[in-house]
């Protein structure tokens, strides 16, 4: 046992994981076409790589990884591309993305792949991998993994794994860990001989207890002193910084990334799909997800990528009065756009929801500084200001209050007295501040190659007089005369 | 009483001296504060408000030839900066010149187009591409929308297409407040 810390504010939501652990995890049945968005990960996404009316087998990439900060997006099954074309996408937005709809053709036959002896591989070639298979964080935020492991430098002497899952509703790592505990330490392994970490904790909130015990046996017969650390529960422990804090002590720097203070940090369903990337060289075509909510049979499903959510719900049995979808946890997650939208690598759970579930907030009163927001925040930030900042447009101010270090987990929100929609506030300013950057970006390059072809074109006149001022008779000396320059100026 | 005078004359000199040669070390070329009012304003170069390019207008607001709003591209936001940045009331944005557009990029259509090099001589930014009697295009991500493009074009096969949202540059809204919607 080590000893633990803790973070500032956090609060206790009710859990809602019960009734969604009951059964094992399904294997959810295939739907009748996939649609499979291009770009499933944070970064640069590659051309498409099949055409229109192709047959693709399972596994076979769709569109490879575009350069070192990228990952490769496969066929979840074998079958015909029926399209490539642009399709709602699940976003809160509810936006197009260009996705290869694939017609299954039922046989699900993978494309030729196998296992790479990591052991004895170069780390580059486990790291290429990596991102050729697809792999990303599965945790929500789905950064390239291979950019992650590479470390970047920096030397990292801790790697967590993060099986926190601390956000109601959600149970697909909690039973991920329970299932398939001893292909998770697999994964931990080349993760710990990937990053050099010489400390390997797994932190899990212990109201998963049987997650803890299947984590502690298969730890205990894995190569490697694996500890298996039970953490309280507190909403967001399962969010990264915060489990930073918890496990090593170790504060992230404002606006920094983990391995600032030595730490990296992979969830358990990415350190899964790790092991089958490089063990059984199955690129990432299939996740674990939780549909729960106003369902009859609430449960997980492993399914493939690309199967519509609305033919996913289906098979748990949502009642009657379903009124919409959310991708995500009730904190954190978003209302989908429509039910055709696809699961893609980011979606963990599926709550059907209805008004007697969420009912609708009652509408926001004037906030009155009660500070409940504050002692919750557990970036500890002050987010009446924040707010008070957001809403007044001074975003400026909002920076310097540490805006950015805001992990969006609705705490705030969560007990504001006043239900003050606080976090879109701080979304909306954070999207202000992004534009803002890149127009003074886009106008700074403008300025740049506008003086660039003034001074060309000084240059040239110049030149252009020289050379006449050369030609003309008894002018050797070739000053740029004012009628040279005039000549010149009519020649162009 | 003399021994007075000249110690405060000689300090007089040797201050004057120091500020003498302060003034030409460290002498600022041109006005700070054109380079202030430049960095606000949107760089299209594109001309609408009068002065051929950003920096002239620039020039032309700290010399007080010109007011803070004549730039469409900037619109009331870019008006409110200078207005906090030159210490003066913020105003509307001038009748006399254009109403803002949404942003938009030049596309140029290459089957129609005949290689003329008219526009690439227009461009204020060097975005468009090409060579004579060679089919030109123009390089998107440099594109400032300015539209100078457009009227040599000889066979008009320059088109301006707005900016469309995508999931790229989409950003949160700002949050709706029911009670005041209703």
């Amino acid at each position: 046992m080590r000893k633990l810390h803790s973070f500032s504010g956090g609060i206790h939501p009710p859990e809602h994981k019960e009734q969604s652990t009951r059964e094992p995890i399904a294997q959810a049945s295939l739907a009748s076409r996939l649609i499979v968005p291009l770009q499933q990960h944070m970064g640069a996404v590659g051309d498409p790589l099949v055409r229109k009316g192709q047959r693709v087998l399972k596994g076979q990439p769709l569109a490879a990884a575009a350069g070192a900060f990228s990952a490769a997006t496969h066929a979840p099954t074998s079958g015909m591309v029926s399209a490539l074309e642009l399709h709602p996408a699940p976003h809160p937005s509810g936006l197009l993305a260009l996705c290869a709809v694939i017609e299954p053709d039922g046989e699900d036959r993978w494309a030729e792949h196998s296992p790479l002896d990591w052991r004895n591989a170069d780390p580059q070639a486990t790291l290429a991998r990596l991102r050729d298979g697809g792999v990303v964080g599965l945790g929500g935020a789905v950064f390239p993994t291979a950019v992650k492991a590479r470390g970047n430098g920096r030397p990292v002497d801790t790697l967590i794994i993060n099986g926190g899952e601390c956000e109601p509703y959600i149970t697909c790592d909690d039973m991920l860990m329970r299932e398939r505990a001893p292909e998770i330490s697999r994964g931990i392994e080349i993760l710990q001989r990937l990053t050099g970490a010489r400390e390997v904790v797994v932190g899990i909130e212990d109201n998963k207890p049987e997650a803890v015990a299947a984590m502690e046996a298969a730890c205990g017969a894995s190569a490697i002193p694996i500890q298996v650390e039970p953490v309280p529960t507190l909403y967001p422990a399962g969010g990264e910084k915060q489990l930073i804090k918890v496990i090593t002590g170790r504060e992230v720097p404002s606006r920094g990334l983990p391995p600032e203070v030595g730490v990296v940090c992979f969830n358990v369903a990415t350190v899964y799909a790790v092991y089958r990337a490089v063990e059984l060289g199955e690129p990432m075509v299939s996740r674990v997800v939780t549909v729960t909510g106003n369902v009859h049979a609430p449960r997980n499903f492993e399914c493939l990528l690309g199967t519509p959510v609305g033919e996913l719900a289906a098979l748990a049995g949502p009642c009657v009065d379903t009124d919409g979808f959310i991708m995500g946890g009730p904190l954190m997650g978003f209302p989908l756009p429509s039910d055709a939208v696809p699961v893609v690598k980011a979606t963990n759970c599926v709550i059907a929801s209805s008004e007697a579930l969420f009912p609708k907030p009652p509408p926001p009163m004037p906030c009155i500084r009660c500070g409940r927001c504050a002692e919750a925040c557990p970036a500890g930030l002050q987010p009446m200001d924040l707010y008070w900042f957001a809403k007044a447009h001074n975003l400026a101010k909002a920076e310097e209050f540490s805006l950015f270090d805001c992990i969006e987990c609705g705490c705030c929100d969560y007990v504001c007295p006043s239900h003050i929609p606080l976090v879109q506030y701080y979304k909306f300013a954070k999207g202000e501040i992004r534009t803002l950057a890149q127009e003074k970006e886009t106008a700074d390059r403008a300025r740049r190659r506008h003086e660039f072809r003034q001074y060309r074109q000084d240059r040239e006149k110049q030149e252009r007089a020289a050379r006449l001022a050369s030609r003309a008779p008894g002018a050797k000396k070739a000053p740029a005369t004012p009628e040279a320059l005039a000549e010149s100026q009519e020649a162009e | 009483m003399l021994t007075g005078i000249i110690i405060v004359a000689g300090i007089a000199a040797v201050l004057g001296a120091l500020l003498g040669y302060a003034a030409i070390r460290f002498r600022v070329e041109g006005n700070p504060v054109v380079a202030e009012i430049d960095k606000i304003l949107p760089q299209t170069q594109c001309g609408q408000c009068g002065f051929a390019g950003c920096h002239p207008y620039a020039e032309a607001i700290a010399e007080g030839q010109a007011d803070i709003n004549r730039c469409p591209p900037g619109g009331e936001r870019n008006i409110r900066r200078l207005a906090d940045l030159l210490g003066v009331e913020f105003k509307p944005l001038s009748d006399d010149v254009a109403e803002p557009k949404p942003r938009s990029l030049a596309v140029i259509d290459e089957s129609l187009c005949i290689g003329c090099t008219l526009c690439i001589q227009a461009c204020p930014v060097d975005a468009i591409l090409g060579a004579s009697k060679q089919m030109h295009t123009v390089i998107a991500s440099e594109c400032t929308g300015c539209e100078l493009c457009l009227p040599p074009c000889p066979v008009d096969c320059i088109r301006m297409v707005p900016i469309k949202e995508d999931l790229g540059n989409w950003r949160w809204k700002y949050p709706a407040n029911p009670l005041r919607a209703a």
